[in-house]
Order: structure tokens, then sequence, then C-alpha cells
């Protein structure tokens, strides 16, 4: 018997008029004539509710680019599912915002990418859009929806960290959701760019330990040492195949959102099967579920069932293979690998190779074949 | 959180139904509570109206415990709740 999944991430659209450089999209990015329509994302997720999902996530690029964000809002939230749009919020006004609160939307997560604006406007690569999500959040407060602020963190904006906390004061948000860049795909390329240092890293989770005291009751803060400082690697995803399932804009069935990044994979179509034989059947999922495809050192290792393995997207974009050890475990042999990224960051500069639909990046040196394979084409 | 707070669920949390897992659940975003079977009878007590106060006395119609200790008790859960911003008082 496997166990139900808990929540949905829905990948509504690859559109976004950001262009952060970590965008956790593909590096081959779908277009819009590809992207599933209003009612088989309706029947998605009354299959997800059925299935035993409690949560969904409803995301992108950004959501709030498609028209029929209200009836997606609405299908969602009547398929009775917790429903939460993660949005950068340019695209928010007044209207659509008390649309979607009628249509019974749970919580807003909106992302900045700083607490100044220029910079903010600088990293995702839009001018003006940093002013424009402070009045969406606003909005979202005014439209007494509960909104969570969620901030990207990495070299460039570590140090404001105490400023992103009081933004999210300012804005009347319960929750901050503080997430270090995770290094796959585009993130990957722009690695040098984006990579703290070790004291930027222990300043910052000073500010979040003093302000997790003194806001205690007001904000809740989630903070996650990030792997390349980490000896030991995440539970990514909870574990492959045990807890979440995302839907790609086109249809895609995958344990996690990069999973596409991984080679030799055949992810179930959800035009073509049930979520449920997608999660329960398909060879994908199956693939890295539990602890029998492990290999040493995690075979046999007493936190097998703490952290899964990792993640296997850095395990391939780092040791080349998907089925090794995280490399962001001290028992990896490719744990050095992260140092030494981290050591060639420090010397690096601070340009952005931008998040842009006709753009694959290339990935820093020794690449993984993979996406060399994309460029071609 | 005194006997007199009326405690009511943070904005974005939700007391609901897992069917698939037959509990109940208080959902977040992003995060979830699974109440054990005496949180969650306080839990559906709340209302937003009813003070702490007022929950003992519905849990003393049901339960031979001295008044004290069960005071002790819900208190502690909700500043417990409050701390993890599943509910605000008053």
């Amino acid at each position: 018997m496997i166990a139900a999944p808990l929540a949905l991430l829905a990948e509504l659209t690859h559109r976004c008029p950001l262009r952060c450089p970590y965008c956790s999209n593909p590096v081959t990015l779908a277009g819009p004539g590809a992207e599933l329509d209003t009612e088989t994302w309706a029947r998605v997720f009354r299959e997800a509710a059925a299935l035993g999902c409690l949560q969904v996530h409803l995301s992108g690029g950004e959501p709030m680019a498609r028209r029929d964000i209200t009836a997606l809002v609405a299908a969602a939230s009547g398929a009775g599912l917790y429903t939460n749009l993660i949005t950068a919020g340019v695209l928010l006004d007044e209207a659509r915002l008390a649309a979607l609160a009628a249509a019974g939307l749970d919580h807003v997560q909106l992302s900045v990418q700083d607490s100044e604006a220029a910079s903010a406007d600088r990293i995702g690569g839009l001018a003006g859009g940093h002013a424009r999500k402070l009045a969406a959040a606003r909005l979202v407060r005014a439209a007494g929806l509960p909104l969570t602020l969620n901030a990207v963190v990495h070299r460039q904006n570590l140090d404001r960290l105490p400023g992103l906390i009081e933004l999210a004061l300012a804005l009347g948000a319960q929750r901050l959701e503080v997430a270090h860049v995770q290094y796959y795909g585009w993130a990957l390329a722009n690695r040098a760019a984006l990579l703290p240092s070790r004291a930027q890293l222990e300043a910052a989770t000073a500010a979040v330990e003093a302000a997790r005291a003194a806001l205690k009751g007001r904000l809740v803060i989630d903070y996650v040492v990030p792997d390349y400082h980490a000896q030991r690697p995440k539970p990514c995803m909870g574990g492959w195949g045990r807890r979440f399932l995302a839907v790609s804009p086109v249809g895609r069935v995958l344990p996690c959102h990069a999973a596409e990044s991984l080679p030799g994979f055949d992810f179930p179509d959800v035009r073509l099967v049930s979520l449920r034989a997608a999660w329960e059947e398909s060879e994908a999922f199956n693939r890295f579920r539990g602890t029998g495809w492990m290999r040493a050192p995690c075979q046999g290792c007493a936190r097998a069932e703490v952290d899964w393995g990792g993640c296997r997207c850095q395990a391939f974009a780092l040791a080349g293979d998907a089925a090794a050890a995280d490399p962001a475990c001290a028992l990896s042999p490719h744990h050095a690998l992260l140092a030494q990224a981290v050591a060639e960051a420090a010397s690096a500069g601070g340009g952005f190779t931008y998040r842009e639909p006709k753009r694959a990046p290339l990935p820093p040196a020794p690449g993984a074949p993979f996406f060399a394979a994309q460029m071609e084409g | 959180m005194t006997p007199d707070t009326a405690p009511r669920f943070a904005p974005g949390m939700k007391l609901r139904e897992d069917k698939a897992r037959g509990q109940w659940v208080v959902m977040g975003p992003e995060r979830m509570f699974v109440p054990d079977e005496t949180a969650l009878e306080i839990l559906r007590l709340v209302d937003g109206a009813r003070s702490i106060a007022a929950i003992v006395d519905d849990l003393l119609t049901r339960y031979d415990a001295p008044r004290a200790l069960v005071e002790g008790d819900v208190l502690a859960l909700f500043a417990d709740l409050r701390d993890r911003g599943v509910v605000t008082g008053g």
C-alpha cells in the first residue's frame, strides 16, 4: 500500500514577467500553447483530493498570467483542497484579488527579491517590480487574505535578511519563508554569482534565530540551512514519491518540480493517465521511492529514512548520477565539490544569466551532459 | 493566553477533515498539524467568541477532573499553538 500524497504543486504556466536568475522552472520552458486547459486542471484537482492531497499550491511561472486563474481557484477550492497562490504579485489588482477571494482562495504566498527596490528590481529583472509587489501585499491584506512573504536568498541579498524580516512585519505577513537558492537548472548556471559565504550565512542564521525569539506568536519564520554549507542532506520533498507531487504546465506528473532535469525518465502524462495511476503505478514514481534503490553510503545508513538520500536532482547535477547520494552529505565522495564551488564563488563577479524563454543556460564546468544536450536544438 | 482570552484560528489556519487518512488536521500554508483526540476536542470549541474559561466549562461537563488541572492543560495547549502561529488570542 503506497501512502497518499499530502500536497500537489500545480505549475499552471511557465510564463512570468520576472526573469529571476535562480528560477526553479526547467531550462527549457513550455510555451503557452502547450498548457493544460481549465477543465483538465479541474480534473487534476478533483483527482488530487480523491487521492488524499489536502493542499494545492498554484504556482508557475506566474499563475496570474493564466486568464482562467479565478476558475482554477474555484475548481481547486471546490475539490476541497486548501488553496495557496504562489505569486510574484505584479499582475495582481484589487478586482482580480476580490474574485480570487470569492472563489475560495485560502492563502497568498508573495515573493520578494530583496528588501531594497533597486536591488530587488535588478535581481528580478523587472523595472518597477518591487513597488508593484508592495502594492500587491497591501491588496492581499486589505482583501482579508493571509499572507506569507517568500524571500529567496543568496549572496547578493542575504546581508539584508533583517530588512526582509522588517518588510514582512510592515506588510502584515503572518509568515516569512526564507528559502536559500537550490542549485539546479537556471540557478546552477548562476551559481558563482549567487552562493553565499560562510560568514554571510552565519550572520543570517543568527538574525533568524534572534527574530524568531523576539517575534514569537507574531511572525513564523521558515528557514533551512542551505546544502552548500551543510553536512547532511535535506529530506528533499520529504522523500521521492512520499508526500508531494507536481504537475507541469503541459501535464507531466513529477515527484518534484525539478525532476524533469533528470535524464532517462518517462514521466506520466496527466492527459493520458489518472493522477492515482501516476502516483501508485508509474515507473518514474517508484524508481526512487523508499530505500531499496539506495547504494552506499545511503544503503544501511541510520539516516536513510530521515533524509531519503537527499535530492535526486542535486545528485545528478553534481555527481552525474541521479541514484548517487546527494553530494550535500559529508559521506558522499562528491561532497568536496560543494566547498570548491563556495571557494570559487568567493572571487566570482555578480553578473546574471537571466531566465529567458529562448535561452537555455550552460552550467558551470564540469557540466552535466543533459544541459549540453538541451543546448543543441 | 488567560482564562478570559477567546482564541481563534490565525489567518490561513483551518480545521479540516482528512478523509483519506481518517483524521482531522489544522491546515495552513505549507504546514499541517494533526491534533490528538483531546486537542481536537478543544479545537472544535474554538470559534473566536468562546473564552478559554468557557472551553474549560464545556470540557468539565464531560470529564471528571479538577478544574485547575484542566485549565492549566488547556492554557498550555493554546500558548503552544499561539507560539506556532496556529491560533491568536482575543
